[in-house]
C-alpha cells in the first residue's frame, strides 16, 4: 500500500458491537422456538422476533378479507417496451467497465397458481457486489464499492413466462441484527402479476450457502419446502460457454386472479 | 385437477432498493397542470410512533374513466443516455411509486379514480417481511362492502383526511392502538 492511498483514504471504521450484545445463539434459540410455534404457510409471519425490525414493524389486528370480484386489486399496472430496454437484463453493461466477480445467468419462468406463464410483466432485480456492499449511500459495510457495478436490472417476462438476467454473483455481508449477524448472498426480486394482489417482493439464495442456518430473514419462511422454494438450482445448460454460471429460478405469484373470481372458485 | 404449484415466498424488501425501485416522478401520476391533480400524501408509522423512514409505497387505481387496464409508461428511458426518466407527462398510468423520506412522509399526485372511491396502496418496508395491502377512500362513501363490515374506530383509518379541496392526508400505522386496516385478497 502506497503512502498516497493512505492519505487519500482514512481508516475504514470497524464494525461496532451491538448494544445488547444479542448473539448468534440467542437468535438461532428463538428462530427454534418460533419454528415449532408456526403453523404451515407459503409466507413468513410479520411478527418474526428473530428478525428484530419485525417488532414494531408487523400489524397486531388480522387483516381483514376482501372478497369482491370488482377489486380494483384485480386488476394491475401495466408494463412495456416503454419500460425496459434490452440492456436493463444485462447487470454487467451499465458501465464502461467490467464489474468484479463471478458472472452469472439467473432464468427462469414466472408462473401463476394455475401454473399458467405470467406474460409480459415487470421483473426488477437488485442486489448488493461482488464484495457485499450495496451502491447505497446508508450501506457502510466496509467493502469496497466497484465503480462497473450498480446492481440493479428489469425485464419483461417473454410470452413463455420467462425472465433473464446477466449479473455478478453477490457477496455475503453483515448486517446488524444482532452480533456477528451475516446475510447470505442473495438476488433481491421484484415482481408484478397480472393483478395487483400477485405483486411480490422476494429474495433469491444460492444453492449450498453455509450462511442459512444462521439467517433470521431466510429462516423467517418456517416451512421448510417453502424456503427451499427461495432457492435457485445451478443450471449447466444455462452456463454460457466462456461467460456465465447459469442459474434456474422459478418464480410463483400468490394471489388470486380476475379469471379465478370469473370462473366463481373463490367465491 | 390441475397441479397447482406452491407460491414463492416473500421476503424483505430491506433498506436497500432505494436505487433499484425509486424511479423519477414515481408519485407524479397525474399528467403534468392537469386541473384535477389531487394530492393525497401521508406519514407511515411503526408501533412505537415513530416514522419509518424506510417504506416504500405503491398505489394502484383505475383512471378517471374507471378503465382498469392501466397504461406502460411510467418508467420511460431516456435513449441516450438509458437512464429512466419517468413519465412522460401526459399518459395516465394508474401506478404509483414512491418512497418515504427521512421523515417517513411519501406524496402522490393523481387523478380521482373513476368507478371506485378508493386508491389501492401496497407497502413494503424494511422489517416487514410480506408487504400489505391497504386503501385510501377519499370519501367515507356508506354503501361499500369493505368499509361496511368495520367498526367506525377501524373504518375511519381507511378514509383519507381532505385538508383542502385537492389534498388528501392518509397516514399508515403499521401497529399500535390506531393501526391502520389492512386487506387480504381471496
Amino acid at each position: 500500500m502506497t503512502t498516497t492511498t493512505q492519505s487519500q483514504h482514512p481508516p475504514l471504521p470497524r464494525p461496532r458491537p451491538l448494544p445488547d450484545g444479542l448473539d448468534q445463539r440467542a437468535i438461532d434459540a428463538e428462530a427454534d422456538r418460533a419454528q415449532s410455534a408456526a403453523t404451515p404457510g407459503n409466507h413468513p409471519p410479520r411478527d418474526y422476533p428473530p428478525y428484530r425490525s419485525s417488532h414494531f414493524r408487523h400489524p397486531e389486528q388480522p387483516l381483514i378479507p376482501v372478497r369482491d370480484p370488482e377489486a380494483v386489486e384485480l386488476s394491475g399496472p401495466a408494463f412495456g417496451v416503454t419500460d425496459v430496454t434490452a440492456l436493463d437484463r444485462d447487470l454487467t453493461r451499465q458501465h464502461q467497465g467490467e464489474p468484479l466477480g463471478e458472472r452469472i445467468t439467473v432464468s427462469g419462468r414466472v408462473l401463476d397458481r394455475e401454473g399458467r406463464p405470467v406474460r409480459g410483466q415487470l421483473v426488477e432485480l437488485w442486489q448488493a457486489n461482488a464484495s457485499g456492499r450495496y451502491a447505497h449511500q446508508l450501506d457502510q459495510h466496509p467493502a469496497p464499492l466497484d465503480p462497473n457495478f450498480t446492481g440493479f436490472g428489469r425485464c419483461l417476462t417473454d410470452d413463455s413466462g420467462a425472465y433473464s438476467f446477466t449479473t455478478i454473483k453477490p457477496g455475503a455481508y453483515p448486517w446488524r441484527n444482532h452480533v456477528n449477524a451475516w446475510r447470505p448472498a442473495h438476488l433481491h426480486f421484484s415482481l408484478f402479476g397480472t393483478a395487483f394482489t400477485q405483486r411480490l417482493v422476494t429474495q433469491m439464495y444460492f444453492p449450498g450457502d453455509p450462511l442459512f442456518p444462521y439467517d433470521p430473514v431466510l429462516r423467517s419462511v418456517t416451512d421448510e419446502s417453502a424456503r427451499q422454494r427461495l432457492v435457485c438450482a445451478y443450471d449447466h445448460d444455462l452456463s454460457v460457454p466462456e461467460w456465465s454460471l447459469g442459474h434456474r429460478w422459478d418464480i410463483v405469484l400468490d394471489g388470486p386472479s380476475a379469471t379465478l373470481f370469473e370462473e366463481g372458485e373463490q367465491h | 385437477m390441475r397441479h397447482s404449484p406452491a407460491p414463492t415466498p416473500s421476503q424483505t424488501v430491506g433498506p436497500f432498493y432505494g436505487y433499484a425501485l425509486p424511479f423519477p416522478r414515481g408519485g407524479e401520476v397525474a399528467p403534468d397542470g392537469h386541473a384535477d391533480t389531487i394530492t393525497l400524501h401521508g406519514y407511515v408509522f411503526d408501533g412505537a410512533g415513530q416514522p419509518v423512514p424506510d417504506a416504500l409505497i405503491e398505489t394502484w387505481q383505475p383512471a378517471p374513466d374507471g378503465s382498469r387496464t392501466g397504461a406502460p409508461g411510467s418508467l420511460r428511458h431516456d435513449p441516450v443516455t438509458g437512464r429512466v426518466i419517468g413519465r412522460d407527462g401526459v399518459a395516465f398510468t394508474g401506478f404509483g411509486r414512491v418512497p418515504t423520506d427521512a421523515d417517513g412522509h411519501w406524496t402522490v399526485r393523481t387523478l380521482p379514480p373513476g368507478g371506485v372511491s378508493y386508491i389501492s396502496i401496497a407497502v413494503f418496508a424494511r422489517g416487514l417481511l410480506h408487504h400489505l395491502y391497504t386503501r385510501a377512500y377519499l370519501v367515507d362513501k356508506p354503501g361499500d362492502a369493505l368499509l361496511g363490515s368495520l367498526d367506525a374506530e377501524r373504518r375511519s383509518t381507511l378514509i383519507a383526511r381532505s385538508e383542502t379541496a385537492r389534498t388528501y392526508r392518509f397516514d399508515i400505522r403499521l401497529q399500535g392502538a390506531d393501526e391502520t386496516v389492512f386487506l387480504e385478497f381471496g
